[in-house]
C-alpha cells in the first residue's frame, strides 16, 4: 500500500468529514472534498444527498433524483440539513474564515469572490474547510474579513464548524476554548512541521496518523471516482 | 392586452443617473448581456448595481457606470474572480454593500413583499454587518428572544433580466435547469424589462417553466443571443472562448479598448 499518495490520503479525510451525516445534502466545493463526499456515500453514508453543483440533486449512477435551483439551496441551509465544506483564503484558530478580500475591506489590497454563501452557512449548519496548501498564509493569527463565523464570536444556536483538512493535516476546534487542535497528521508528516506552517500555536494532544484509505476506497477513487487522477494535481505528493 | 415590445436602447432610455438597476441571472449565468451592453452605450452613470455578479458587474465597472455595487458575489464562474471587479475594489473606484448570497435574496423578497425587512440569520457573528452599519438585528417579540439580523428591502428602480421564451405582453419562460431570482427582481422593481431568446405566441413545455407573468414585466426585447458570452441553456452554453478574452485583455489595457468596442457591436 505505500503507493497511496497524499491526495488520496486528503480523499478519505474528507469522507471521514460526513461521517454520521445521514440524510443530508453535502457541499463540497473543490475537488478533493467532492471526491471525499461522493466516496463517502459509495460506503459509509450511502443516504448522503448530493449535487451536480448547479440545479440537480444526483444518484450515484447520475440518474436525476431531486431538482435544487439556488433558491432552494438557500432554503435548505436555513432548513439546516446540510454540511458545506468550503475553501478558504484565511482560516484563524477560531475558525473564522475569509474568502472576500486580502486587506482593508473598503479598499482591498486584493479582492476575493465577495462574502458568498459563508456568512449564512456558518451560522445555519456544520461546516468544514479544505485547505489544498497549508501555510502560514492561509491558517493566520486573524482573518482580514470575517466571511465564515468562528467560535470567538456570537454565532446563534446552529454554529457548528467541523473540522479544517490540508494537505498536511486534520483539525478542529474540540479545545476549551474552541481553538484549533491537531487532530491527525497524515503519513509522512510531521506535528512540528504542520505548526511551522500555522500562524498561531496550535493545541498538540493525543495526536494521531491519519489513517490511510481502505482497499476498497482506493479502488473507487482510483476506477470509478477520479481514473484520470486529477487529485494528484491538486495535492502533490 | 398591451403589447410591451421595446428595443433594448428604448430599455435604457427609461434608466435615469443615480438610479438602482437590479441585473438578474447569477455569475457567468443567464445575464441580460444585450440590455447591460444598451446600457455601456449610452450617456447614464452614478448607478447603484444590485447583482448576483458576473460579467455584467465587471462591464459596468469598467465603464464608469457604477458608483456603488450591492452583491453576494463577483464571478465568471469557470475564472474565479472577475478582473474588472477586482480593479474597481481595489482602486478605491466603487462603493459597496457586500452581502451574504441569502441575505440578498432575503432583502428582494421583503422588496417584492412591500416589507421593510425581513429576519434571517445569515450575517450574524460575519464581518457583513461591521462593513455594512446602516444593516440592523431585530429580536424576537417571541419566548425566544432571539437576536436576527434585520436584511432591509433592496427596493429597484428597474430590474433587467434574460429569459428564453416571452411573449409580446410579457409572460416569460425559463427553459434551463434554474430560475436564478429574475422573479424576485421583477417584483422588487418600480419598472421591469425582460430580453429573450425568442417572442413567442405561444409556450411550449410545462407551465411551470412560465417565471413571469405580465404583471410583472413592463417591457420586452426581443435579443436572440442576448445573454452572450454568459450561458443561457438550452440556446446556448457559456462562451467561454469569448470570456476568457474578457478577462485576459481586462489585465492588458492596450488590448481592451478593442475587445470592448468588438464586444459592444
Amino acid at each position: 500500500m505505500s503507493d497511496i499518495t497524499r491526495a488520496e490520503v486528503c480523499v478519505t479525510a474528507c469522507a471521514d468529514l460526513f461521517l454520521g451525516a445521514g440524510e443530508t445534502l453535502a457541499s463540497p466545493m473543490g475537488l478533493i472534498p467532492s471526491l471525499g463526499a461522493r466516496l463517502a456515500r459509495l460506503t459509509t453514508e450511502p443516504d448522503l444527498l448530493l449535487s451536480d453543483g448547479e440545479a440537480f440533486l444526483l444518484t450515484p449512477e447520475s440518474t436525476v433524483e431531486g431538482w435544487l435551483p439556488y433558491r432552494k439551496v438557500f432554503d435548505v441551509v436555513a432548513h439546516g440539513r446540510r454540511h458545506v465544506v468550503m475553501g478558504a483564503n484565511q482560516v484563524d484558530r477560531f475558525g473564522n474564515q475569509n474568502i472576500s478580500a486580502i486587506g482593508d475591506h473598503a479598499k482591498p489590497t486584493r479582492q476575493l469572490l465577495g462574502f458568498r454563501g459563508a456568512p449564512g452557512n456558518t451560522v445555519n449548519h456544520r461546516t468544514s474547510y479544505w485547505v489544498p496548501r497549508h501555510s502560514t498564509r492561509v491558517l493566520v493569527e486573524a482573518v482580514d474579513v470575517v466571511s465564515g463565523v468562528g467560535y470567538d464570536r456570537a454565532a446563534g444556536p446552529f454554529h457548528d464548524v467541523h473540522r479544517v483538512v490540508t494537505n498536511l493535516a486534520v483539525l478542529d476546534f474540540d479545545t476549551p476554548d474552541h481553538s484549533m487542535r491537531v487532530v491527525s497528521v497524515h503519513p509522512g508528516v510531521s506535528v512540528d512541521e504542520v505548526q511551522k506552517q500555522t500562524s498561531f500555536p496550535l493545541v498538540v494532544q493525543d495526536v494521531t496518523e491519519t489513517r490511510l484509505p481502505t482497499g476498497e476506497e482506493l479502488e473507487l477513487i482510483r476506477t470509478r471516482l477520479d481514473p484520470g487522477g486529477k487529485r494528484d494535481g491538486e495535492v502533490p505528493q | 392586452m398591451r403589447d410591451k415590445r421595446m428595443t433594448a436602447d428604448e430599455v435604457v432610455g427609461e434608466i435615469k443617473g443615480g438610479m438602482t438597476v437590479g441585473i438578474g441571472g447569477w455569475g457567468s449565468r443567464r445575464k441580460p448581456m444585450a440590455l447591460v451592453k444598451a446600457l455601456l452605450r449610452s450617456g447614464v452613470s452614478d448607478l447603484t448595481v444590485v447583482t448576483y455578479g458576473g460579467p455584467d458587474a465587471g462591464l459596468l465597472c469598467a465603464a464608469g457606470k457604477v458608483r456603488k455595487l450591492v452583491y453576494g458575489f463577483v464571478s465568471l464562474d469557470s475564472i474565479p474572480y472577475d478582473p474588472w471587479f477586482k480593479r474597481a475594489r481595489e482602486t478605491g473606484a466603487i462603493e459597496v454593500l457586500e452581502l451574504d448570497e441569502g441575505m440578498f435574496q432575503t432583502g428582494l423578497r421583503a422588496a417584492g413583499h412591500r416589507l421593510p425587512f425581513l429576519p434571517l440569520r445569515a450575517g450574524l457573528g460575519s464581518d457583513v454587518l461591521k462593513y455594512a452599519p446602516e444593516l440592523r438585528t431585530v429580536r424576537s417579540p417571541y419566548d425566544d428572544g432571539e437576536e436576527l439580523v434585520a436584511m432591509p428591502a433592496l427596493k429597484l428602480d428597474v430590474a433587467l433580466v434574460h429569459l428564453n421564451r416571452a411573449d409580446r405582453h410579457g409572460n416569460a419562460q425559463y427553459l434551463g435547469p434554474d430560475p436564478y431570482f429574475d422573479d424576485l427582481f421583477c417584483l422588487a422593481a418600480d419598472r421591469r424589462y425582460v430580453s429573450c431568446e425568442q417572442i413567442v405566441e405561444t409556450f411550449d413545455g410545462p407551465p411551470q417553466t412560465l417565471l413571469l407573468n405580465r404583471m410583472m414585466v413592463d417591457g420586452v426585447v426581443e435579443a436572440p443571443g442576448g445573454a452572450g458570452f454568459t450561458s443561457c441553456v438550452p440556446d446556448y452554453g457559456r462562451d467561454e472562448a469569448l470570456q476568457r478574452q474578457y478577462a485576459e485583455t481586462a489585465s492588458d489595457l492596450e488590448k481592451w479598448p478593442d475587445f470592448y468596442e468588438r464586444f459592444l457591436r
